[in-house]
């Protein structure tokens, strides 16, 4: 029996797995579907480390999992030291015969490795405690940015409030949020169960239909921030991702007075909009001014995106046309059907959707 | 106490036909003509289960992989989790139960045979059930065929606006049925403990196991109820039109959670237990020393009985319950590795000081101590609910629960199944084939269960077809998929050596480990009245008595 080289492997991933992630298996752009394989390189590159966090939650969170990583380790070391030990000093040897001493029991011994693991359990539930107190509020902090989250089988609406009192910003899969600032979530469901987990911002929770449940976090350093749906909700589960992009405060309102725009109305491109409403689109779309439907995201500023398909392939004229044509190909089973347009249809639609900034 | 003289092997079968043979097995109420049926149908599955985790984990070898369809994965990881739980887990721990606790209390059989009987065959019933749904279902949006809501089946997803068409009916109804077998065994057991004991057995005189399976059995008898209930309520919501899972009209997604749980965590226990009874058999005997500290065992099982019963919200840990539940759930969780770790340590008090043989019982029984640690502090982890926010639904709990489940509980099996082959068969199980099989499934095992604790922490959520290429995870994932190439070549030597040793292995004789307990003291196989004479015991070591007549047990009962 040799469990050193397990120690030995236990030590080396660990290693790499908290000061590498981003590293293994940079460029290898695997893709969802061979129609727009160059569009989907690297836009998913991310790091989603929970030990590498950027935002206030995750840093305790981040603590209280090095503190209870060490302790588990010592014990660990501990114990498998023992087993070892055992394994070599007390194999029978070829000269041994008869049986050993029968030892039944000793009471201080067992004492003590019932009083022992009691404290050290002790100490990790207070210190548990103290970080559920930290993390988990019960009303939004001071100054945060409150967002509606609403999960839908398989992509992300984010509501906000708009520029002006009682306006509502409304977009989905892409949260664009001010550095700085703390963000609580209302998680909402339309449908099934989901859970909102970006590792690098805050822990998960679940988005429960009939039930709001809250999430904040309050990023410190600019940047994207990738995670995705982490209970399991169906078919596309796997590609229900999210993308949380934390920008300036000064980006985030030039971002928050673009979104609260009309949608754009560009006559040139009359021939793909009189599409968009003469087909199902609008049915499940909505585009101000133009559709009201809500069972889809809204498109109203779909080009101010970087992703289609709650991110499954970034978002340009190939990928718009290639999603349009057929959902299917790039996210199996999702709920937007193809439409069957022929060429000059789909042309059509894609130039009028390329308008909407 | 009089050990039985030889018999040969149920001398009238040789001469029978086939069909008369088969007819024997259908219509038997010998426990240990049904917890051989048990064992060798659950090892059917664990194949079946095993094939399941295969492909996914082909699928999951490479970023983005295309091997198979969303739907066909969803339905893979369905079944293999129910598989794994109910028609591997669940049957043959009970019978290989079944076959030994009577041995071991010194009956004749269970207290109530037919019951026993009946048991396999709702059991059987089950399982044929839920893997009909295969041909006979339509699952989400009609795009598949077994089940594929999960094991745990999480409402709404359940509900027939998001599950049409019938295969989540087919896993209600399969695992209710299995359900139902497995509270009659779970009686069956019960009764037989306490009733059925021979003269002198008191109840601190049980062999461990046989304390294991009270734990076990009446967890079995407070847990599955529950799920039945929250699957009858399931079956209305779906059937009748009622509401109680239906979030669209008013329903309670969480209350799902909490029934489903209230059974889930207990099962674990189940799944465990028993294992934890094949172990403190096990170990004593490979280390030549009496259990250590045999009463502080029955406390803690008993412990971990009571509270098991209270941890089950650790599972929900994300759905945003109160911080004084999350605090309440958080303790009883680090409670449980208190008595958890006592039997860690009295099994390795009883090594310390033995004269250890390494069988293929005992390299399992090692192996597990040492992954069971592991698989315990991975689980401390757990317990510290804003770990958990990160943690919970990722790979990281997958690596987890396999550290437990599949170190303690499979590998418990294993060592069990080499342990008592001879005595169900009269023959040896090879035993260099024996120690193959233990290393390519030790290293297999690590090999494909280590490297999910990164992925999780890299990020990678359960239950997903499919990872994004370039966030770290390609090699993790590659690892863990070769793992599961050993652990196939490992399963394959174990058929292999099992079909061998059936005809050529070494006759084994009544005791061939020099062991213990009763079931050593009557015939390999025994006869079915199992003892020609109801044996008289003073000590938990009854045959440890007979050879040591200088210095028997009962010298040192209640010096402890």
């Amino acid at each position: 029996m040799r469990f050193s080289w397990f120690l030995f492997i236990l030590a080396g991933c660990w290693c790499f797995a908290t000061t590498s992630a981003s590293a293994v298996g940079e460029g290898t752009a695997v893709v969802c579907a061979p129609t727009v394989q160059d569009a989907t390189a690297n836009i998913n590159a991310g790091d989603l480390n929970m030990f590498n966090p950027v935002s206030v939650p995750a840093y305790e969170i981040r603590e209280l999992a090095w503190l209870v990583f060490a302790v588990s380790a010592a014990i660990f070391v501990v114990v498998e030291g023992v087993l070892i030990w055992s394994i070599v000093r007390f194999r029978k040897r070829a000269h041994e015969t008869g049986e050993p001493v029968q030892v039944f029991g000793s009471n201080p011994v067992e004492l003590a490795w019932t009083i022992i693991p009691c404290i050290i359990v002790f100490v990790l539930g207070l210190a548990t405690l103290r970080t559920i107190r930290e993390v988990q509020l019960e009303s939004p902090p001071a100054g945060a940015l409150e967002v509606d989250v609403i999960g839908h089988q398989w992509w992300w609406e984010y509501r906000m409030p708009g520029t002006v009192a009682d306006s509502t910003l409304v977009t989905a899969n892409e949260l664009i949020v001010p550095v700085g600032r703390p963000v609580w979530l209302n998680l909402q469901s339309a449908d099934v169960i989901h859970s909102w987990w970006v590792p690098r911002l805050a822990g998960k929770t679940d988005v429960i239909p009939n039930h709001v449940n809250h999430l904040w976090f309050q990023a410190e350093t600019v940047g994207t921030y990738l995670g995705q749906c982490a209970e399991y909700c169906g078919n596309q589960h796997a590609n229900m991702l999210l993308r949380v992009r934390v920008v300036t405060t000064e980006e985030f309102d030039a971002w928050r007075t673009a979104q609260m725009q009309p949608a754009v109305v560009d006559e040139s491109v009359a021939e793909g909009r009189a599409c968009f409403l003469q087909f199902a689109c609008m049915n499940c779309h909505t585009i101000d001014g133009i559709s009201s439907g809500s069972f889809g995201p809204n498109l109203t500023h779909l080009m101010s995106r970087e992703t289609i398909g709650a991110g499954v392939v970034p978002l340009n004229p190939t990928t718009l046309r290639a999603w349009i044509d057929d959902p299917q190909n790039l996210k199996v089973g999702c709920n937007m059907p193809s439409l069957k347009l022929d060429a000059a249809q789909l042309d059509s639609v894609v130039a009028y959707l390329l308008t909407l900034k | 106490m009089t050990t039985a003289h030889h018999h040969p092997i149920v001398p009238a079968e040789v001469s029978q036909t086939l069909g008369a043979r088969l007819h024997g097995w259908a219509v038997t109420v010998d426990h240990k003509r049904l917890g051989i049926l048990y064992v060798c149908f659950g090892l059917v599955f664990f194949v079946i289960g095993g094939i399941e985790a295969a492909m996914m984990r082909a699928q999951l070898a490479q970023a983005a992989g295309k091997i198979v369809d969303p739907a066909t994965f969803n339905q893979l990881f369905t079944m293999h989790g129910t598989t794994m739980v109910f028609l591997v887990g669940m049957p043959v721990l009970l019978g290989m139960a079944n076959y030994l606790i009577p041995l071991m209390v010194g009956a004749r059989d269970m207290a109530f045979p037919r019951l026993n009987a009946f048991g396999l065959w709702l059991f059987l019933f089950g399982a044929a059930l839920l893997y009909y749904s295969y041909i006979g279902a339509q699952g989400l949006y009609g795009t598949s065929a077994a089940p594929d809501v999960g094991w745990f089946a999480y409402a709404p997803l359940t509900n027939k606006t998001f599950s049409p068409g019938n295969s989540t009916d087919y896993w209600i109804l399969g695992i209710m049925v299995s359900g139902f077998g497995s509270i009659t065994t779970a009686i069956n057991l019960l009764v037989t403990i306490l009733v059925m004991r021979c003269p002198g057995m008191t109840l601190m005189r049980l062999p461990l196991m046989a304390w294991m399976m009270i734990v076990v059995s009446v967890l079995v008898i407070i847990a599955i109820p529950v799920l039945t209930g929250a699957q009858i309520m399931l079956l209305l919501d779906r059937s009748l039109g009622m509401h109680f899972f239906d979030t669209q009209n008013g329903g309670s997604s969480v209350l799902w959670q909490h029934l489903f749980w209230f059974f889930g965590h207990p099962e674990v226990y189940i799944l465990v237990l028993p294992a934890f009874g094949f172990f403190s058999e096990i170990i004593p005997v490979f280390s030549r020393k009496v259990i250590f500290g045999y009463p502080l065992m029955v406390a803690a099982t008993v412990s971990i009985g009571f509270i098991s019963l209270s941890v089950w919200a650790h599972h929900m840990f994300a759905i945003g319950m109160s911080p004084a539940l999350n605090s309440f759930f958080a303790a009883s969780t680090l409670l449980i590795a208190v008595p958890t770790g006592i039997k860690i340590f009295n099994w390795m008090g009883t090594m310390v000081g033995g004269r250890i043989i390494f069988a293929t019982p005992m390299l399992f029984a090692t192996a597990f101590l040492g992954i069971f640690t592991f698989g315990g502090l991975t689980g401390v982890m757990l317990a510290l609910v804003p770990v958990t926010w990160q943690l919970s639904d990722s790979y990281f709990v997958v690596g987890h629960f396999h550290y437990v489940l599949f170190g303690g509980t499979v590998f418990g099996i294993f060592s069990a199944f080499f342990y008592w082959f001879p005595k169900a068969t009269g023959r040896m199980l090879c035993e260099r084939l024996g120690t193959w099989f233990f290393w390519l499934l030790f290293a297999g095992f690590n090999l494909t269960f280590f490297p999910m604790h990164i992925s999780g922490i890299l990020g990678m959520p359960r239950r997903i077809y499919m990872y994004q290429p370039d966030r770290g995870l390609e090699l993790w994932n590659m690892l863990s998929s070769l793992g599961v190439v050993l652990q196939g070549v490992a399963v394959a030597l174990f058929i292999w050596n099992v079909i061998r040793s059936l005809r050529k292995g070494k006759i084994a004789g009544n005791d061939p480990w020099d062991a213990w307990t009763l079931e050593w003291a009557t015939t390999s196989p025994p006869p079915e009245w199992n003892f020609d004479q109801v044996p008289t015991v003073g000590s938990a070591r009854p045959l440890w008595d007979i050879k040591n007549p200088t210095d028997p047990d009962s010298n040192h009962e209640g010096s402890i």
